[in-house]
């Protein structure tokens, strides 16, 4: 099977081997107090990639969020983004400004801001100190704030508090900072968790169509989810990565129906 | 004359060492005795001084009283049969008694008596036959006395009672230090061996006063030797090492001693704050409330039960303190803290104001002024330890006590039935909901047990120090520093904060004074927190990010 | 700047602008009556109330300058009286330096406390406070040098909520303790006191006294319109953000320290300016104006008006210390009492303060049986959202 070969194996080194690759996960392990959440994890993202991420509960999955993302420091792994910048040595707000975002499982948006205030702090702008303090809004940001508005569908909402809308409405608003925030790479936790049926057809009309202009990685639990989305698949399990293909393929496996389908 | 001659005879018996002899001599003691009686009634002014020399070297404690009484102007001798008697003046006549068992021996008026004149010099020489007779005191607290005072101002006529007094003396500690009394002596030897011999005897001492005996030994001007000293310097020098090391474990123990104040105070806090993330301000108010339930058991004793039964109010104090504060603690937690769960800066405040409420509760009923708490015999005094390190008993205890709780804690936490359920509900409330745990009432009863510990704090801490409204003031900013720097909700680290806070402040102090070390210490702690934000002993993980 | 104008004439409303400026115009009011109307006719202000009113205003910016950082940024300083007590002996110590040889001891030099202690010179750091200017820049310096340093060691860290609270106690407390020390040369106990007059004018004359007034209540006004101005920006919004979940605004890119750190410095600075108008009006400064239970009522001064709002600090400030006025003349002992019981209710059932309830009567909510606990609880867990950040 092809299958096979495309599990990771020992990586040649890093340099010449991540050339070319949006994210390049190597050999990353985490452990909290000796149980280990990632074990010599390996993952490669490529730019323009739609990659789905799917795993039981405990498999590490927002771990390795927290990883790429740097809220976590891994005990060893090589983690590069765009080839260069080694994202195991810079925090949060440096990788973000790199051009990752992500969005948490539990929708967290800023319920004491309007749904407009909300976009504006995520506007691709300069975000150091007292620019933030004089920065006034131009015709063309207001313009592409309201452009993402009608995109998410809350355009009619946009003076309303954050904190009063509906649970999808607010992965919605999550959704839309993203787009305003315009990454390289988009890492989305569980998506359309909480989601009716109607609303999910539409977010994943949404994803495809930002994932169009950069790499996104999806996790979710959801398989018929994940199937509509037609792209690569990396099932992970006990914090390594148990197998990648397409959803067919994966959905074949032996050993991912053993530890995950199968339960 | 008469007095250098007997000095120098006395001082050739002391040194050639004939003391061994004196037991078989018994009874030539007691003829020199009586003859040495005669000699204080002598006209000679320097047969006088000779005989109370004799009286103080004979080391016979019958000479105490007489000689109290010669140098009180009241031995006088009874001209009907020349007996000394004690005359007490009472009108116009003299009670006497007998110098020696203080029997009663009658009223005689003025003239039946001859009054013994005492000058100053003779006055002097009873004081110091009398230091030497303490020696043979049958109080050991009065012979301790009298052979440190012996230590202090060494001469050979000490030499003489010190040897005499050796022969008798059966507690080991007073042995040695006669001895080293008698080697101070021996420094003041015209003879350099002998000097030799001394400074030998006293390089393993570590008494601050050997050292200042030493020190003239080791200067040009008073000592010719220069062997004596370089001998001398040597032995001061190893002295100041063992004082040094001395120091080290003083400060030590100091150190523990706050570390175990620190960590009573703060133990409860690691309850309260550690397990439960609730911030109480008015956990120094439980302390505080500890130590009036403490006053008021105390008030109570001495006002319903007899003076003997006062030795154990402290027994009783205890969990009184504990269970008031704990009443205390759970009303606070049903009454206020369970509507802020979740959210720590309102409990942070509304717990203030919990704490301001107490103060001024206890100050309209006791008063804003002090009050004392005695401290129970068993707890008073001390022992020392080496070298001047004297270990008070109620420090002591404190640093027990502290420890008992401790152990008595974790124990509660990690066996008792309570203590599953409590770390049940911390860790997983609603986890904790679903098997039927009443969450409610374990958080009242944690918070209570929380309190309580507190309250049994206030009741050690009111043994060493004021009991006043703003006791909790002095110690909740401590108390939080000991919990943070060593790690929230972890025990050990409680334990292992406190008695790093405690310790690094005592040896802080004799280089920077007790405020700035406070300072110095509050500084460390600010900048620790920066490194390590979760202390010491830190939760890693997803636990951490509460 | 041209937007920048713009958007200062944007801060409020119309009707906010009005309420601002009849404010500062009552307030200016106060020193007019207190000197152009004679004693004795209905309008006359006393001497008294000229230096109280100017203490509360001191307060005011004060708990203004809490509830900047507190209120916005959702970080509970209990150690800002540290501030104040900084700005305050900043401008002491000119006032010290002002006296001259006016001194008990004459000395023209040093202060009378250093000449008692047998000091034969100034030590250094007290060079330069005999200029106003200098002074007058200590005032903001020291204050902002302190927390820029304390807050870059903490944010950078990410000590935040009761933590930050806490260590932020102990640095107030550190330095009550190091001020208590004569040997610090702040004049141990006693602090600074004696004040004989600034810039030329006697301290103890209404003339000078209504002075201080004018210049606090423009200070306070401006103050309140920077902070207006910060909070209205889009750092205000960032703050916000922050307080309300700040691992999320690091996700969007923003280094939350450094903004927390811009708001904490540029409120210490507040504090200090509070602080050094405080200290000629009251005419002496303390280490026990360091005591953490000072830094903490100032937390409830901002709960009391309603935190977030800016103009509820101010509100606060006021109620509080004319409750503290109220109560020392009639029952002193039962100010703590009122105290603490402020401290439990408003944090139990008032979380949004005075300005929340006159909105909540205003909007016709009509109280009665809705009120108590069940009340308290609901609105607790409304805005649990805004407060969990402590955690």
């Amino acid at each position: 099977m092809q299958l096979e070969a495309s599990v990771a194996t020992a990586a040649p080194p890093a340099e010449s081997v991540a050339d070319g690759t949006l994210l390049y996960v190597d050999g990353v392990t985490v452990s909290f107090d000796g149980f280990k959440a990632l074990n010599s994890l390996s993952l490669v993202i490529d730019p323009g990639e739609l990659r789905a991420i799917i795993g039981p509960n405990g498999a590490g999955k927002t771990t390795m969020m927290d990883v790429i993302t740097g809220k976590t420091r891994p005990d060893e792994g090589t983690i590069l983004f765009e080839g260069g910048h080694d994202l195991t040595r810079l925090d949060e707000p440096t990788i973000a400004e790199l051009g990752i975002g992500r969005k948490f499982q539990k929708p967290t948006v800023f319920e004491a801001l309007t749904v407009f205030e909300n976009l504006d702090l995520a506007l691709k702008m300069d975000r150091r100190v007292f620019p933030t303090l004089w920065a006034t809004l131009d015709r063309t940001r207001r313009d592409r704030i309201h452009q993402v508005l009608e995109t998410i569908g809350l355009a009619p909402r946009l003076e309303m508090r954050a904190g009063a809308l509906s649970h999808g409405q607010k992965q919605w608003l999550e959704i839309g900072m993203l787009l305003v925030q315009d990454q390289k790479l988009l890492l989305l936790d569980e998506p359309v968790a909480g989601m009716t049926d109607s609303e999910t057809e539409a977010t994943v009309g949404l994803l495809l169509d930002i994932a169009k202009n950069r790499s996104v990685i999806i996790v979710e639990h959801d398989m018929e989810f994940v199937r509509a989305l037609e792209c690569r698949v990396t099932v992970l399990h006990e914090g390594s990565v148990l197998a990648e293909g397409d959803i067919e393929t994966v959905q074949a496996n032996d050993r991912v129906i053993e530890v995950y389908l199968g339960r | 004359m008469l007095r250098l001659r007997t000095l120098i005879a006395l001082l050739i018996v002391a040194l050639v060492g004939l003391a061994p002899l004196a037991a078989t001599a018994a009874d030539g003691d007691e003829e020199v005795f009586q003859a040495a009686l005669k000699g204080i009634t002598a006209s000679s002014f320097e047969e006088q001084l000779a005989a109370i020399d004799t009286l103080a070297g004979l080391g016979d404690p019958r000479a105490v009283t007489l000689l109290r009484a010669l140098g009180g102007g009241m031995l006088q001798v009874r001209k009907s049969d020349g007996a000394l008697v004690v005359a007490e003046r009472d009108g116009r006549d003299y009670i006497l008694s007998d110098p020696f068992t203080g029997e009663a021996m009658g009223t005689v008026s003025r003239r039946d008596v001859d009054k013994i004149t005492v000058n100053n010099a003779l006055r002097g020489a009873i004081t110091a036959a009398l230091s030497r007779l303490a020696l043979f005191d049958p109080d050991v607290a009065k012979r301790r006395e009298a052979v440190a005072a012996a230590l202090k101002y060494p001469s050979p006529e000490m030499a003489t009672a010190l040897n005499k007094a050796l022969e008798a003396e059966e507690d080991a500690d007073l042995r040695r230090g006669m001895e080293r009394a008698l080697a101070a002596a021996r420094i003041s030897s015209p003879d350099k061996a002998e000097r030799l011999a001394a400074i030998e005897t006293f390089a393993g001492s570590s008494d601050p006063d050997i050292r200042s005996l030493l020190m003239p030994l080791q200067d040009e001007a008073t000592e010719s030797d220069p062997e004596v000293r370089t001998a001398a310097a040597e032995a001061i020098k190893r002295i100041d090492n063992r004082l040094a090391l001395f120091r080290l474990v003083g400060n030590l123990y100091q150190g523990i001693s706050l570390g175990s104040v620190l960590l009573l105070a703060a133990i409860g806090l690691a309850i309260t704050f550690g397990v439960m993330g609730v911030i109480n301000m008015a956990h120094g108010e439980m302390i505080m409330l500890g130590a009036y339930t403490t006053f008021v058991v105390q008030e109570v004793f001495v006002a319903a039960l007899p003076p003997a039964y006062l030795n154990y109010y402290l027994i009783v104090a205890l969990p009184v303190a504990f269970l008031v504060t704990a009443l205390v603690g759970a009303a606070l937690e049903r009454g206020v803290i369970r509507f802020l769960y979740g959210r720590p800066l309102e409990t942070l405040l509304a717990t203030w104001g919990v704490s301001l409420i107490l103060q001024q509760v206890v100050r309209s009923i006791f008063g804003a002024t002090n009050r004392r708490v005695a401290n129970p015999d068993w707890m008073t005094g001390g022992f020392e330890l080496v070298g001047g390190i004297v270990l008070t008993y109620n420090r002591l205890i404190i640093i027990v006590f502290a420890f008992a709780v401790l152990i008595a804690l974790a124990a509660l936490l990690r066996y008792s039935f309570f203590g599953l359920q409590m770390r049940a509900v911390t860790q997983s409330r609603g986890m904790a909901s679903a098997m039927g745990i009443v969450t409610g009432r374990i958080d009242a009863m944690t918070f209570a047990l929380g309190s309580g510990i507190a309250g049994a704090a206030g009741v050690a801490l009111s043994q060493i120090g004021n009991v006043s409204p703003n006791l909790g003031q002095t110690y909740i900013v401590d108390s939080f520093l000991v919990v943070v720097f060593g790690g929230v909700g972890s025990l050990w680290g409680t334990l292992v904060g406190a008695m790093s806070l405690g310790i690094v402040n005592k040896f802080l102090e004799p280089y920077s004074g007790a405020m700035l070390g406070k300072v110095l210490v509050l500084v460390f702690i600010i900048l620790f927190i920066q490194k390590r934000p979760r202390g010491l002993f830190a939760l890693r993980g997803r636990a951490a990010e509460m | 700047m041209g937007p920048i104008t713009r958007r200062i004439g944007t801060l409020q409303g119309p009707r906010g602008w009005a309420v601002f400026f009849a404010l500062i115009a009552i307030a200016l009011l106060v020193p007019l009556l207190n000197l152009m109307v004679p004693a004795g006719s209905l309008f006359y202000v006393p001497d008294y109330v000229v230096p109280l009113l100017g203490k509360y205003l001191c307060f005011a910016l004060l708990a203004l300058s809490l509830d900047l950082v507190w209120g916005f940024a959702g970080v509970l300083s209990l150690g800002h009286g540290a501030f104040f007590a900084l700005g305050g002996y900043a401008m002491g110590m000119h006032l010290m330096r002002e006296i001259g040889d006016r001194g008990v001891y004459g000395n023209p030099l040093l202060p009378d406390f250093m000449v008692f202690l047998d000091w034969d010179h100034l030590p250094w750091y007290w060079y330069g406070f005999d200029q106003f200017w200098f002074a007058s820049l200590m005032v903001f310096l020291v204050p902002g040098v302190l927390a820029f340093v304390f807050g870059w060691f903490a944010f950078r860290s990410r000590i935040t909520g009761v933590y930050l609270s806490i260590i932020s106690q102990a640095m107030t407390y550190a330095l009550m303790l190091a001020f208590f020390r004569n040997e610090m040369g702040f004049g141990g106990n006693n602090g600074l006191t004696d004040f004989k007059d600034v810039l030329g004018f006697d301290l103890s004359t209404p003339g000078t006294r209504a002075g201080l007034y004018v210049l606090t209540v423009l200070a306070l006004g401006l103050a309140f319109l920077i902070c207006r101005f910060v909070v209205k920006s889009k750092l205000g919004r960032v703050a916000t953000a922050i307080r309300d979940a700040e691992s999320r605004v690091r996700f969007l890119g923003y280094r939350t320290d450094r903004f927390k750190l811009f708001l904490w410095t540029l409120s210490a600075m507040l504090a200090g300016m509070a602080g050094a108008l405080y200290v000629p009006q009251v005419g002496i400064i303390n280490p026990g104006e360091f005591s953490p239970a000072n830094s903490i009522e100032v937390a409830v001064w901002v709960a009391v008006g309603g935190r977030g709002t800016l103009f509820g600090a101010i509100i606060g400030a006021f109620t509080v210390n004319g409750a503290k006025s109220f109560f020392t003349g009639w029952a002193p002992e039962y100010w703590l009492y009122f105290l603490g019981a402020l401290f439990i209710i408003v944090t139990l059932f008032l979380p949004g303060g005075l300005v929340q309830l006159a909105s909540r009567v205003r909007d016709g909510f009509t109280g009665g049986r809705n009120r108590g606990l069940r009340a308290a609880r609901r609105s607790a867990r409304a805005t649990e959202g805004e407060t969990s950040h402590a955690t």
